[in-house]
C-alpha cells in the first residue's frame, strides 16, 4: 500500500456538484497549487440545486443556476463523463469514456439521484417526472407551463411539498399523495408536520394522507391520464411527479472494498473513506450526500444527510484533510442544518430531530404561523425548527450544539407557557 | 480596574480614540461593571446575544411621574398622563416582540425599496447643490456645511416634513438622542430636558400627522398615517415612530459621512482610490461601518439568567452591547485595526443585528455612497485642520462635532461642466 | 453573472432587495428568491447586494472577470 504521506500533486474529485466544487475552492483557499480534476457525469458545470424545486419551477428569474467559480480556481473539468470503477491499490479510476485517471488523493462526491417510479414502463411516460437535476427541472417546468389540469405529486418529503407549493403559485390544481399519516414527518416530527399539513391544505392543495398509488392509467399515446390508488380510488391527473426521495450513487464503487451501504460511503471523523473492516483507505475521502459519517455532536451516531450546508462544510473539511499530513487532520463536527421554502413560509432546521420524543413551541405560535419549536431527547435539546423566525435560530443552534437541557432558553420574548408535548415516532 | 472600564469609555476625554479601551474590554468578553451592568465586547458573544430572545430592548427607565413645576393641573394631571402614554408607546427600537414586530412591519411597508431608492437621485442633487454652495471656499466645517444638512434634508423629504420647519426640531433631536446614553438618561436634569423636547416634538408631529391624514402626500408619514388592509397604526405609536425616524435621520448618518471623510483623510490612498474607482464605494462603506461606525453600543436588559462568555448575566441586569468593539475583534477580523476596504467576509455590527437591525441602513448606504464619492471627486486637495477633531458628547452616537478642512477648491460638478 | 445565496445564513434582512430589487425578492415574510444568473449589466447592483448583506450570505462572480476591478464574491 502507498503511504498517504507524500504531498499530493493530482487531486481527483468525482462528482462535479456543490460538494465537489466546494472542495476545489477549499483546496485553493488552503494554498494547494497542484492539479485538480473534477469529473461529472452531467454535461454542465456545477450548478445549485435548491432553486430548482423553488424559483426555477415557478419560472422566476433564470433557469440557469450555475455556481460561482473563483477566477483563479484553475481546475480541469471532465464533464459528461461518469466514473465506472475504482482501484484503490493502483490509485486509479475507470471512466465511462474508456479512459482511466490516477489520483494522489480522491474525493468521492457523487451524491444522489432521484429514486425512480418503480414501474419502468410507467416511469417512461412523457408526463411522468422526477426532480433532481437541472434537466429534470427544465423538463418539469415545461410540463407545468403547459397548464396541466391536475398535477399529482407522489411523496410527502420536502421536494414533493416544494413542488406542490410551486404548482399553487402557478395557479395549478394539485394533489399531493403521501404514504404516511403526515407530510414531512421524518424531517420535522409530528407536531410541525401536522402544522404543515394544515398550511398545505389551506393553500389549496388536495392533500391525501395514508395514500399509496398502485399504478397509472395510460391513454392510447401512453400518457398518464389518472392514477389508481391501492384502495381502488382513481385520481385524474395529466402531470405526475414521483418525489420518492433519493438513491446514493455508489454503484461505481462496487468491488473496491469500501464500506458502502444504501446510506452511502462510510467515512471516519476526518472524512476518510473506510473499508468494510473499518480500516482507513489510503488517500480516499468522501463528502456531501454520499458520505455516511459519525457525528461527534450526536455521540458519534452515523449520519447520512442530503443538506446543502453539509455538502459545503464537509467538502471543506475533506479538502483540508486531503492536503494535511496525518498530524494536521481536523475532525468534522458540523451541526446539520437546512431550509425549505414552501407556501410562502421559510422553514429552517438546526440539528436532527430523529429520535426526539418531546417537542415544544418556545417562541411565537403555530396559530400565527411564526414560531420556534425545539426537540428534546432524553431531556436534552437535540434540534430546533424555525418558521419565519430565522433571526432567533442562532440562539437555539447554540443550545443544540451544547445539548442544553430541554426545553432551552426559558424566559424568552414572545414566549407563552412552554408546554412540551410528546412527539409521535416518525411513521415509516 | 475592569469594573470601571465602561465609565472610561463614556468619559469624553476618550471619545477621539476609544479603541484601546475596547481592546482592554475584550480581555473579558462579558464583563461585569461595578454598577451591576454587563458589557459585551467580543464578536462571537455579541452575535449570540443579539440573537438571544432573553435579551430585552425595553430598557428605558420610566419617565418621572411627578415633577413640581408649580402648575397643579399640569403637574397632577396632564404630565402624569403624558408620561404614562410615553412609557407605553415607546418607539420600536425600545420595544420587544410581538409589539415590536408589528410596528416594524408597518414601518418597513412604508420604507419600501422603491421609495428608498428614489432618494438616491435626491441625495445626489442635494450633495451637488451643497458642494456648489462651497465653490468659493478654501476652508469648511464638513459637519455644518455638508454632513449634517444632507441627511437631515433627505429624511425630511422622505418623511414629508417641511424643510423650513427643520431648525425647530434640530435641538429636540439632539436632546432625544441622549436616550441612547445610559449615563445621561438616568440624569434627572437631562430627563427633564428630554421630556420637554419630547413634548415639543410630539406636538409638532401630531399637527403634521393630522395634516397628512387630511391631505395625504406621497411620503412616508402619509403612508404610516393611512389605513392598510383595515389596520392603522395607533396614534401614539405613530408619533413615537415619527420621532424615532426623525431623530435617527438627524443623529446617525451625519456621523457615518463625517467619520468617512475623517478616515479617508487619514488614509489618503483610499481617498485617491475612491476618486478613481467609485465602484469601490460599497465595500469601502462596509469597512467604514466596521472601522468607524456611527453607533458604538446599544443597551439591553437581561430577562433571565444567561450563561455566556464564562459568566452568567443575571436576570434584570442591564447589558451593554459594545458593537463597535465586536467589529474590531481580532478573533473575527484579521488585522482589525487596519482600514481594509477589500476585506472579505466583513460581517460587522455597524447597523446592529437581528431584530433591531437598522431600518434606515439602505438609506444610509445610499447617502454615504453618494456623499463620499462626490466629496472624493470634487474637494481638491482636502487637508484636516485638526486631528483629532472635537467630538460630540455621545459615546454611543459617536462622531465629530466639527471637521475643519482646508481645500484648494471645489471642482464644478460634472453636470455643470456639461451645461457649460 | 453567477449568484448563490447561502440560505442557511440568510435571515431575511432584505438589504439585497434594496440594492438590487430586480434580482432579489422575498416570497412571504422570509423566503428569499433570487436571480441565479443576472446580466453583466447588473454588476454594480449585485456588488452592492453582496456587500450590504449583514450575514455575508451572497457570493457572486462575473462571467467577464477582466471587467471587474475587484472580486465580487465574498469568499
Amino acid at each position: 500500500m502507498t503511504a498517504p504521506t507524500e504531498a499530493p500533486r493530482q487531486i481527483v474529485i468525482v462528482g462535479a456538484s456543490l460538494a465537489g466544487l466546494s472542495a476545489a475552492h477549499a483546496l485553493r483557499d488552503v494554498g494547494y497549487e497542484g492539479r485538480i480534476v473534477l469529473i461529472g457525469d452531467e454535461n454542465e458545470p456545477p450548478y445549485d440545486r435548491p432553486p430548482l424545486s423553488k424559483q426555477v419551477l415557478r419560472g422566476l428569474y433564470s433557469a440557469e443556476t450555475s455556481l460561482p467559480q473563483r477566477a483563479d480556481l484553475n481546475a480541469t473539468f471532465r464533464l459528461g463523463v461518469g466514473a465506472l470503477g475504482l482501484d484503490t491499490l493502483a490509485h486509479r479510476i475507470y471512466l465511462s469514456d474508456g479512459t482511466q485517471i490516477v489520483y494522489d488523493r480522491l474525493l468521492i462526491a457523487t451524491g444522489t439521484r432521484a429514486r425512480p417510479w418503480p414501474n419502468g414502463a410507467e416511469a417512461a411516460s412523457s408526463n411522468v417526472y422526477t426532480l433532481r437535476g437541472h434537466a429534470d427541472a427544465e423538463h418539469l417546468a415545461r410540463g407545468l407551463a403547459g397548464k396541466p389540469r391536475r398535477v399529482l405529486i407522489i411523496g410527502g418529503g420536502f421536494i414533493g411539498c416544494e413542488i406542490a407549493s410551486c404548482c399553487r403559485d402557478l395557479g395549478l390544481d394539485v394533489t399531493l399523495a403521501v404514504r404516511g399519516a403526515l407530510p414531512l414527518v421524518h424531517a420535522l416530527g409530528s407536531v410541525t408536520a401536522a402544522f404543515m399539513r394544515d398550511v398545505i391544505r389551506d393553500r389549496g392543495v388536495d392533500l391525501r394522507l395514508e395514500t399509496e398509488v398502485a399504478r397509472f392509467q395510460p391513454d392510447a399515446d401512453s400518457r398518464v391520464v389518472a392514477a389508481i390508488l391501492r384502495n381502488g380510488q382513481r385520481i385524474e391527473a395529466d402531470c405526475v411527479v414521483a418525489a420518492l426521495g433519493a438513491l446514493r450513487n455508489t454503484e461505481w464503487l462496487a468491488g473496491a472494498g469500501l464500506a458502502v451501504s444504501p446510506k452511502g460511503v462510510r467515512v471516519d471523523t476526518h472524512c476518510r473513506v473506510l473499508t468494510a473492516t473499518r480500516a482507513v483507505v489510503p488517500d480516499v475521502f468522501a463528502a456531501g450526500d454520499i458520505a455516511h459519517w459519525p457525528s461527534a455532536i450526536y455521540g458519534n451516531r452515523l449520519l447520512a444527510v442530503e443538506h446543502w450546508g453539509n455538502a459545503v462544510a464537509q467538502a471543506e473539511t475533506a479538502a483540508r484533510n486531503m492536503v494535511a499530513g496525518e498530524a494536521g487532520l481536523i475532525p468534522y463536527d458540523h451541526l446539520p442544518d437546512f431550509w425549505s421554502q414552501q407556501f410562502g413560509l421559510n422553514i429552517k432546521l438546526v440539528g436532527l430531530p430523529t429520535g426526539a420524543n418531546q417537542f415544544a413551541v418556545v417562541q411565537g405560535s403555530l396559530r400565527d404561523r411564526r414560531f420556534i419549536g425545539v426537540y428534546g431527547a432524553q431531556g436534552r435539546t437535540v434540534a430546533a425548527v424555525s418558521v419565519d423566525s430565522a433571526r432567533w435560530l442562532p440562539a437555539y443552534r447554540a443550545a443544540v450544539a451544547e445539548a442544553t437541557p430541554f426545553p432551552p432558553i426559558v424566559g424568552a420574548l414572545d414566549q407563552a407557557d412552554i408546554r412540551p408535548q410528546p412527539l409521535a415516532r416518525a411513521v415509516s | 480596574m475592569n469594573g470601571t472600564l465602561f465609565q472610561q469609555i463614556l468619559d469624553p476625554a476618550n471619545r477621539a480614540d476609544p479603541y484601546p479601551l475596547y481592546a482592554e474590554m475584550r480581555r473579558t468578553p462579558v464583563s461585569r461593571q461595578d454598577d451591576g451592568s454587563y458589557v459585551v465586547s467580543t464578536h462571537a458573544e455579541l452575535y449570540r446575544l443579539l440573537h438571544d430572545p432573553r435579551i430585552s430592548s425595553e430598557d428605558l427607565p420610566d419617565p418621572p411621574l411627578f415633577r413640581w413645576t408649580g402648575h397643579p393641573l399640569s403637574d397632577l394631571f396632564v404630565r402624569p398622563v403624558r408620561s404614562r402614554i410615553t412609557a407605553r408607546h415607546r418607539p420600536f427600537i425600545f420595544r420587544d416582540p410581538p409589539d415590536h414586530d408589528l410596528l416594524r412591519r408597518q414601518v418597513m411597508r412604508e420604507f419600501a425599496p422603491a421609495r428608498v431608492r428614489a432618494m438616491h437621485r435626491k441625495a445626489e442633487q442635494l450633495t451637488h447643490a451643497l458642494l456648489d454652495g462651497l465653490r468659493d471656499r478654501t476652508d469648511l466645517d464638513l459637519v455644518d456645511d455638508f454632513s449634517y444638512p444632507l441627511p437631515v434634508t433627505v429624511i425630511c423629504e422622505l418623511l414629508g416634513v417641511p424643510r423650513e420647519d427643520e431648525p425647530r426640531f434640530q435641538g429636540w433631536a439632539t436632546q432625544l438622542a441622549t436616550a441612547l446614553e445610559p449615563d445621561r438618561r438616568t440624569d434627572r436634569e437631562n430627563a427633564g430636558r428630554t421630556e420637554e423636547a419630547f413634548t415639543a416634538i410630539t406636538d409638532y408631529l401630531q399637527g403634521l400627522i393630522k395634516e397628512k391624514r387630511r391631505a395625504p402626500q406621497d411620503d412616508l408619514l402619509s403612508g404610516l398615517a393611512a389605513e392598510h388592509d383595515g389596520e392603522r397604526m395607533n396614534d401614539h405609536d405613530l408619533v413615537a415612530t415619527a420621532v424615532l425616524l426623525l431623530v435617527a435621520g438627524h443623529e446617525t448618518t451625519v456621523n457615518l459621512i463625517t467619520n468617512g471623510v475623517l478616515t479617508l483623510l487619514r488614509f489618503p490612498e483610499h481617498l485617491e482610490r475612491l476618486r478613481r474607482e467609485p465602484e469601490v464605494a460599497p465595500r469601502l462603506i462596509e469597512e467604514l461601518l466596521r472601522y468607524e461606525p456611527p453607533v458604538h453600543y446599544r443597551t439591553r436588559l437581561a430577562r433571565a439568567d444567561i450563561a455566556i462568555g464564562g459568566t452568567t448575566i443575571p436576570e434584570g441586569a442591564p447589558v451593554v452591547l459594545l458593537l463597535a468593539s465586536g467589529s474590531r475583534d481580532p478573533l473575527r477580523f484579521a488585522d482589525p485595526d487596519r482600514f481594509v476596504p477589500d476585506r472579505a467576509n466583513n460581517q460587522h455590527f455597524g447597523f446592529g443585528g437581528s431584530l433591531h437591525y437598522c431600518v434606515g441602513a439602505p438609506l444610509a448606504r445610499i447617502e454615504a455612497e453618494v456623499a463620499l464619492v462626490a466629496l472624493a471627486q470634487r474637494l481638491q486637495a482636502p487637508r484636516l485642520l485638526a486631528d483629532p477633531p472635537p467630538y460630540r458628547p455621545g459615546a454611543s452616537l459617536r462622531g465629530p462635532r466639527h471637521l475643519l478642512l482646508a481645500i484648494d477648491a471645489v471642482t464644478p460638478s460634472a453636470s455643470a461642466e456639461l451645461a457649460a | 453573472m453567477k449568484v448563490v445565496v447561502d440560505l442557511n445564513r440568510c435571515q431575511a434582512y432584505a438589504q439585497c432587495i434594496y440594492a438590487a430589487p430586480d434580482h432579489f425578492a422575498l416570497h412571504g415574510a422570509e423566503a428569499l428568491v433570487y436571480d441565479t444568473a443576472p446580466d453583466e449589466a447588473a454588476r454594480a447592483e449585485i456588488e452592492r447586494a453582496v456587500q450590504a448583506c449583514p450575514v455575508r450570505a451572497i457570493t457572486a462572480t462575473s462571467d467577464v472577470p477582466a471587467l471587474m476591478p475587484h472580486k465580487v464574491g465574498d469568499r
